[in-house]
Order: C-alpha cells, then sequence, then structure tokens
C-alpha cells in the first residue's frame, strides 16, 4: 500500500485565517451541557483561535478525558480521541512525539487533571512537551452530578462531603509553575475575547502551555457566581508583573490563587517563557527523536528499515 | 545419562555472576556446544544467594535440567563486613552450603577457600562422602589478588573449571579480547592461566569432562526477553514506553538502548498507566508501539487496555509475569498472571493473547502480536515468565534474517478516504457496522493528519463517526462487528503452521499439555518417557485468546489421559481449557509448582508414572487428579 504523505502543520509559515465553522461537526453531539454551560464558552474560544491561526481540521488532535470537560471532542470537528478520565496528557503527548506536525490540544476537567491525573499533569509539565492543556475548571464534579474536586474551596459542602470539606483546593497555577510548564494562563468562559487571545496563544507556544479555563456549572456548582466581576490583569493597573519572570509569577500565582474565594478572581497571563526549549527539541539534541515525523516514515515506500539481524552479532 | 555438564555458578548478588556466566555459555556455544542457562536471583542488588546454571551438550538442550554436576562456589564479597551486626554477617556460607541439594551424586565441587569455609556447614564432608562428591578447595580470592586484583576471582573460578573438565582456554580468552582491552584484559588473561595451572597440578578425582560438539551454521545466544524485543523491531515497532519493573525490564531496556539509534522513540514515564496510554497515542498517530510491564504494573495497564479495544487502536503489550499476588515475589517465576491476562478490563475481552514458549517463538509471536494487532485493530498481549525472560540458549542466527514488516495493517490511503463513506459535513466514518469487504469486523482506519480521514476515537461506545451513541441497535452492531475480529483472527492463524506443538509419541495415551515457558521442560520429559517404553506425547499451546479450540480438543481426544501442567497454585490454564471446550474435565489431571523455580524434568517424568497411582507430586510441586476441581 502506497501513502500520500501526512499533512503537516508548519507553525512558522504565515497562514489566512480559515472558517472557524469547520471545526463544527456534522453530527449533533449527544447533548450533555447544560444551558448555560461555561464549556461552551472553551469551545467557542478553541474553534476561533483555530481558525484565527489557520488551522484545518486535519491538522489537528484534539484528546480529551472524561466529564463534561471530555465531550468537547463531540462539539469540535478535528481528529479527535476521548479517551479515559486522567489520562489525555499521555495520549496526547505520544501522538506529538510521533509526529510533531500535528497541532495536539488536551482538554479535560478539574477532576480529571488535577485530581485522577495529576500525575500525568505534573510531569507532562516538567518534561515540557509541546502543547496545549486547557483545564475545565469549575470547581466541581459534574456528570457524576455534584461532588467536591480538587478545585473546590475548603468546606464546599456535597453529598460525599456532607459536612464540608476539610482539604485545601489545590493550587493549579503555581502547581503548573513548580512543575515546569513554560507558558500558564488562567481565563474564564465569561471573557470571551481574552480566552481567545490566550488559547491562541497556548497554541502557538512551543512548549507545554496549561491553561486553567473559569467555568461556570449552573447545575451543581451555583456559586459560581463567585466568578464575576474577573480580573484581567493584563488590562489592570493594579497589577503590575512581569510574566516572563519566574520568581515574579510565582508570587503572583500565589496571591491569585489565595484571592479565588475571596471574591476576586484574577485572569490573564501569568507566566511565559519562550526560551525553554520543549520536550522534542531536548530530546532532538540528545539525539533520541528523528528530525522528521516519526508517522510519516510509515508512509514512505522508500524507507530502509533496519532489522534485528544487524544487531545480532553481539550475541554471536 | 548424557555427557552433559551443568555448571553452576553461585555467589552473591552483585559478585559478577550473571555476566561471568553469560561469557562462559558463549564460550561453550563458540565452541561447538547446545547451550541453556537457568538464572536464580533473590530481589536484593548486592550479597544473598544467587547461582546461575548452565546446561551444556552436544546435543540440543530445551531447557534446565535435573540438578547440576558441577558447582563453582565463589563466595558472597558482600558477606564479608567486618561491621558488627552487619545485615550480611551471618550468610558466609551461603553459596556453598545453599547448593548441595541438587548436585548430583558424583559431581565436582570447586569453591574458594579465600571467601568460604566448609568446615562451617556441619554435616558438608559427611554429605560429599555419601554422594560421592568430589571437592577441590582453591583459593581463587587469593590467586585473583596475586595476579591482578581481587574482584577478578571470578575469572580464577572459570580457569579452576576448564581445568578440572579438561576444556582448552582458547575460546574464553578470545571471549574476552573481544570484550576487554588493556590491563585489565592483561590480568584477567594471566588469571585465568594462571588458575588453570595450580588447578592442573592437583590430583583430579572425578570423571566428568566438557563434551565436545559441533554447529553446522552460526549461533547466536539469547534470551525470550531479546527474542520478544527483536521481534518487535523486524515488525517495524519503533515506539515503546514503559516503567521499569522485573522482568519487563529487560525487553524495555533492551528496546530502550536500541530504538532512538534506529531513529525511533523510547520513553521511559511516570507510570504503568501512562506507559501504555503513550503506546496507545502513539499508535493512534500511525506508529507502530509497544508499552509492557510485569504483573503489578500490568494491572495499572487495564484501563488503556480497555481504551484500545473500544477505540479499536493497535496496542502490543508485554506481560513477562513473576509471582503473584501483588508484588509476590519479584524475582521468581510463576504463570499466574494468565486469567489476568485474558479479562482485565471492564466488559468483554476482545484482545489477542499469545504465551510463546521459547525464544525463537517470543520472536515469532511478538511479530504474529503487531500484525494481528495493525490488521485487527485490537491489542496482543505477550506473556512470557520471569523464566522464559532471562533463560539464553543457542539459536541459528539466521533464524533473524527476515525482512521487517513496517505495514499498518488496515490503514486507508487518502485515495481511498476520499472515496470512502462520511457522514454529513465530511467525518469520515471509522467505525461502520458492516464495512464493505471486511466480513472480518475491521473496519479500517485513518492516520491524524490525511485528508478526508477525520473522526473521533471514543473510549464510549459510538456512531460509526466516534461520536458518542447509547442507541440498543448501534451498540449491539458494533460489538458483534468488534467480537466477530476473534474468530476472523482464529480463522487466520488455523490456516498456517499451528503455534501449538506436539511432541512424542504418533498414538499416545497418555497426554501431556501445557502452555508458555514449560514447553522445553516437558519435551524433555516426554523424551524420556517415550524412551523407557511409555505412550506419551504431549502438547504445549501458545494461543491463549482467541483459543485453539480444534488443536486441543484433537489432541485430548486421542489420549485417554491429561497431565495439564502449569505453574500456579489453582491450575488457570486447565480452567480456561475446561471453559474453552466445556468437555474433558474427567480426564485433565494437574500438576502445580508455585515454589518460584521452574519445572524440573524429572518432576513432570514422575509425574506422568505416577498417574494411575495416586499421588504423583514430588516435593515441590502439588498434583490434583481429574474431577477434583
Amino acid at each position: 500500500m502506497s501513502f500520500t504523505p501526512l499533512h503537516q502543520h508548519d507553525d512558522d509559515a504565515e497562514r489566512e485565517p480559515t472558517d472557524r465553522e469547520a471545526f463544527t461537526p456534522g453530527i449533533e453531539p449527544q447533548a450533555t451541557w447544560c444551558p448555560g454551560c461555561g464549556d461552551f464558552g472553551v469551545l467557542k474560544a478553541l474553534k476561533g483561535a483555530m481558525g484565527d491561526l489557520g488551522y484545518t481540521p486535519e491538522e489537528v488532535l484534539l484528546v480529551t478525558g472524561i466529564g463534561c470537560s471530555g465531550k468537547l471532542s463531540s462539539y469540535f470537528e478535528s481528529y479527535g480521541f476521548h479517551s479515559i478520565h486522567g489520562r489525555s496528557l499521555p495520549v496526547a503527548r505520544a501522538a506529538k512525539l510521533a509526529n510533531p506536525g500535528l497541532e495536539v490540544v488536551a482538554a479535560g476537567g478539574d477532576g480529571d487533571g488535577y485530581g485522577i491525573g495529576g500525575n500525568h499533569f505534573v510531569h507532562t509539565a516538567r518534561e515540557n512537551h509541546d502543547m496545549t492543556y486547557i483545564v475545565f475548571n469549575n470547581e466541581i464534579f459534574g456528570l457524576t452530578k455534584g461532588q467536591t474536586s480538587p478545585t473546590s474551596p475548603m468546606g464546599h459542602k456535597s453529598k460525599t462531603q456532607p459536612h464540608g470539606s476539610a482539604k485545601a483546593p489545590i493550587r493549579p497555577l503555581s502547581l503548573s509553575l513548580v512543575g515546569g510548564a513554560s507558558y500558564v494562563a488562567r481565563t474564564a468562559a465569561v471573557n470571551p475575547n481574552q480566552a481567545q487571545e490566550i488559547i491562541k496563544e497556548a497554541i502557538q507556544h512551543d512548549g507545554f502551555a496549561h491553561v486553567d479555563f473559569l467555568t461556570q456549572c449552573p447545575t451543581w456548582n451555583k456559586d459560581a457566581k463567585q466568578y464575576v466581576p474577573y480580573i484581567d490583569v493584563q488590562q489592570s493597573d493594579d497589577y503590575e508583573f512581569d510574566y516572563h519572570d519566574r520568581r515574579e509569577a510565582s508570587e503572583m500565582m500565589h496571591d491569585v490563587e489565595d484571592a479565588l474565594h475571596e471574591g476576586e478572581v484574577l485572569t490573564g497571563r501569568f507566566y511565559h517563557d519562550p526560551d525553554r526549549p520543549s520536550y522534542q527539541e531536548e530530546k532532538r539534541a540528545h539525539g533520541d527523536v528523528p528530525e522528521d515525523s516519526l508517522a510519516e516514515r510509515y508512509h514512505d515506500d522508500d524507507y530502509e528499515w533496519e532489522r534485528s539481524y544487524d544487531l545480532m552479532d553481539a550475541h554471536k | 545419562m548424557t555427557g552433559e555438564i551443568v555448571w553452576r555458578i553461585a555467589g552473591g548478588s552483585g559478585d559478577g555472576i550473571d555476566s561471568t556466566s553469560q561469557n562462559f555459555a558463549k564460550a561453550l556455544m563458540r565452541s561447538g556446544l547446545h547451550v541453556f542457562t537457568h538464572r536464580h536471583y533473590p530481589s536484593r542488588i548486592r550479597g544473598g544467594h544467587t547461582y546461575v546454571e548452565v546446561r551444556a551438550d552436544d546435543q540440543p538442550v530445551r531447557a534446565r535440567g535435573d540438578g547440576f554436576n558441577f558447582l563453582l562456589a565463589l563466595g558472597d564479597s558482600f558477606a564479608r563486613n567486618t561491621k558488627e551486626h552487619a545485615y550480611y554477617g551471618n550468610e558466609q556460607a551461603k553459596p556453598l552450603a545453599e547448593n548441595l541439594d541438587d548436585l548430583r551424586d558424583g559431581g565436582v565441587v570447586v569453591y574458594d577457600e579465600g571467601l568460604l569455609d566448609a568446615s562451617e556447614i556441619e554435616d558438608f564432608e559427611a554429605r560429599a562422602e555419601e554422594h560421592n562428591w568430589h571437592v577441590y578447595p582453591m583459593d581463587l580470592r587469593g590467586m585473583a589478588r596475586d595476579q591482578g586484583r581481587e574482584v577478578m576471582r571470578n575469572t580464577a573460578g572459570v580457569g579452576v573449571t576448564c581445568a578440572l573438565l579438561d576444556y582448552p582456554l582458547e575460546p574464553i580468552e578470545k571471549l574476552m579480547e573481544d570484550r576487554m582491552s588493556g590491563d585489565v584484559l592483561e590480568a584477567n588473561l594471566e588469571i585465568l592461566e594462571y588458575a588453570a595451572e595450580q588447578a592442573n597440578q592437583l590430583d583430579h578425582t572425578h570423571d566428568l569432562r566438557m563434551p565436545q560438539g559441533e554447529h553446522d551454521s552460526e549461533q547466536a545466544l539469547v534470551s525470550g526477553s531479546n527474542g520478544i524485543a527483536y521481534g518487535a523491531i523486524d515488525e517495524g515497532c519503533r515506539f515503546v514506553a514503559g516503567y521499569p519493573m522485573t522482568p519487563w525490564t529487560e525487553v524495555f531496556t533492551l528496546l530502550s538502548q536500541h530504538l532512538p539509534d534506529m531513529g525511533g522513540i523510547a520513553e521511559q514515564v511516570e507510570d504503568e498507566i501512562a506507559a501504555a496510554a503513550l503506546a496507545l497515542g502513539a499508535s493512534h498517530a500511525g506508529v507502530k508501539a509497544l508499552s509492557g510491564s510485569s504483573g503489578g504494573g500490568f494491572a495499572l495497564m487495564s484501563e488503556p487496555l480497555g481504551l484500545a479495544e473500544m477505540t479499536e487502536t493497535p496496542l502490543v503489550l508485554v506481560e513477562a509475569t513473576r509471582a503473584g499476588p501483588s508484588t509476590g515475589m519479584p524475582t521468581k517465576t510463576e504463570q499466574g498472571d494468565l486469567e489476568h491476562v485474558l479479562y482485565t478490563s471492564q466488559g468483554d475481552s476482545c484482545r489477542v493473547v499469545f504465551a510463546p514458549g521459547n525464544q525463537r517463538e517470543a520472536y515469532e509471536q511478538t511479530r504474529q502480536a503487531f500484525e494481528l494487532a495493525y490488521d485487527f485493530h485490537l491489542p496482543a498481549v505477550v506473556v512470557y515468565d520471569q523464566k522464559l525472560s532471562g533463560e539464553l540458549r543457542n539459536v541459528d542466527a539466521d533464524f533473524f534474517d527476515r525482512e521487517p514488516n513496517p505495514d499498518l495493517g488496515a490503514t486507508l490511503t487518502e485515495e481511498e478516504l476520499a472515496e470512502a463513506a462520511h457522514y454529513a459535513t465530511g467525518t469520515f466514518e471509522r467505525f461502520q457496522h458492516d464495512p464493505q469487504g471486511a466480513p472480518e469486523g475491521v473496519s479500517p482506519r485513518s492516520i491524524p493528519g490525511q485528508a478526508d480521514g477525520r473522526y473521533l476515537a471514543s473510549g464510549n461506545e459510538h456512531h460509526p463517526t466516534g461520536h458518542i451513541s447509547e442507541d440498543p441497535d448501534n451498540r449491539v452492531a458494533q460489538m458483534d462487528r468488534r467480537m466477530r475480529k476473534l474468530a476472523a483472527i482464529r480463522e487466520r492463524l488455523d490456516e498456517r503452521e499451528s503455534n501449538q506443538v506436539r511432541h512424542g509419541a504418533a498414538d499416545a495415551t497418555v497426554g501431556v499439555m501445557t502452555y508458555g515457558s514449560n514447553q522445553g521442560t516437558v519435551h524433555e520429559a516426554v523424551d524420556r518417557l517415550v524412551e523407557d517404553g511409555h505412550s506419551v506425547a504431549s502438547l504445549s499451546v501458545s494461543d491463549l485468546m482467541p483459543f485453539p479450540e480444534a488443536d486441543v480438543g484433537e489432541f485430548l481426544d486421542s489420549v485417554e489421559t491429561c497431565l495439564v501442567v502449569e505453574m500456579n497454585a489453582s491450575g488457570q490454564f486447565r480452567g480456561l481449557v475446561q471453559r474453552e471446550l466445556g468437555t474433558h474435565g474427567d480426564i485433565l489431571h494437574s500438576l502445580l509448582k508455585y515454589n518460584g523455580e521452574p519445572f524440573e524434568p524429572h518432576e513432570i517424568v514422575e509425574a506422568v508414572e505416577g498417574l494411575g497411582s495416586g499421588d504423583p507430586a514430588t516435593a515441590a510441586t502439588r498434583y490434583v487428579p481429574a474431577g477434583s476441581d
């Protein structure tokens, strides 16, 4: 069988915007998002960002986890992989290693990403894989009907925590920074313009870009209105800091995470290191990944495959 | 008994027992002998009791033998801890004391009197006399220290071995020259010769001699793990992801060392869930990928395994089992994970499982696992055990001289995709209920990046486009199609030379059935039984899912009674046979062993001989007669 080469996206090429509606599936998704759900905001921002950047659906692989957030791949037309709870990141980063020409986006919820997938989150950040990771943060387990999540505030009451949670919420921005992510931002479904700009930046960033995306859950977390009003730190004179500076970013994140449950919700870019090489670049520098796309090689009829027989000398 | 030599080298972990035995085995192979190694080591890095046996004969050897006839007890250098109350302090005599039970009558003992004191072992002299052992105390440590470095006492031991067995030094010297250089080589060569001279001056009271043989073709010394890694490479696997765990680490290490230099990718990741998920992600993206683990790590992989079944993503996993439950005995062998491998993960199992019986089959069946996973879009598991993983055996080097097969299997080209079924605005119908021309249940896939190929791979039940669907009719159609693959795979395998190996008398009345790594031991036992006039034949089974119902049924129909040999406590393989066939329960007897050690041929011989007479089990094995489970 002979294959034509795969479509490879060149990040550096100048591109004309494409029609964002190309990312709308031709099939009506089995409805799981409630009216007023913040997840629609992520979908809109992602479609808009892909269109603005000139992508076509064939060039994108969207890997999702389980939960309401995981259904993003049902609402978004591209190559999709709806995986399992907490495991989107290992699936996504292997696909990117195998075919660097793919634009790989992973998405999941706060339970998916910061709870069950916490181990993968820290290690993917640490390795700084070249991909975008969007975490739908609504501080609740939605699809399982309203249990306390890793981002729920201390004292949060739910059917599984009837006396209120005794756990401090996880600090996803700080965790991401400490883990090694080279781009960390927070945005919110109710800030559509900012959200789209941040997702665009995250996609363009060569490294692990983590976007903590605040998504209100009108069904199970009525307290979601706490997210109003949002302050965009880049638009406000009150929050001056250099988001290229690790220390300043860390301090700012600390304040932001402390303030979240005190009624002040800060969003924006909190850290961006454009100079740290991605994992792919590091591996290439170590001679550990091929210069070209490994996936492409299986499409090349003329490629000379090495054989194990060549290794036999050591055993003779 | 043949003129074979079973040479056991014993010492403490970290004393170079493994490398010394590998080199010795290779030298014997190069000089024309057939060799087979058996490894015993504790779950401990340094010190303790470890040994390796090298069995050498002029005839092919297929298994560890019954006991051994030459002991080289090197001493445990890590037992010489001068600090009081040291943990190792009381293990000084172990390399000698622990190895006497299986030493055959008339055997030879060489021990390092620089490190070991035979008088510490109360009954040593009495036992030596009773069994007619020929004992040669040698100050190997002293020789090594005087001629080079103390650590080279292994070389001294090999020199003494050669002298006592009348085996030339040249093959060992040649191997050393290949491996070492400079002062290290010089010192080793000096020690080797010096030790041999010292041993030649002794009065040789034994009559063991190294056999002489000749090979028709060039040989390679390979392990089961080599077979799996090289099978994967030849099948075009260029991506491995894993987490270290004994004994899977051997395959993982080999591939990690080779793949990057072949333009592939090796990833050591945070846990086994991630490892299998990475292999799945790479495979989805169009690369041939492998992951694997051992029992406990494989348990974590049950999530991605099920996901591969539901998303119909090719995935090849290796399960190198060891004694369980839980972390069990990390460095001991067992076949207790059979049911785990067959049925783990949610829902109905739709996977291929092979259990290779030797080094060649490990290679062959790993290739088959890749072929079937990529042709049929499902996971394929190669399950083997700690025993086969580390056993070295000589194989014709030409056996590996095969054409590589990087073919991605049932995958459409862009031209084909343009013509393929699409839904509404263009989503490719990846999971058609009845794909044209694919009665085998396979709906061909696309690779991310191909035009007209985009779809959703979902772990939820899905519509032909991959979008989530809980429609009952769709569910049944998808489930039926996926399950159809197993029947089609069985058909394809049945058309080939069988993976099930029959051995022994043509019209036998007594059967011995086993699976996986017991094959060679069973063959040796059957040969001895047939030689003694018994009407015995064996069937060793490699295909576990889809099950080779015809092969096994035919075999069981042909015998009057059958002993099922396996290394676990509950008879999982016998249970599988009865579950799959639903017949023959009245003739199946079990011989079980689960002390962490592989079977020795005599245990199977004795069990078959005792079949009609009550309890045919030896001290190490358990016998379960027909109808008693």
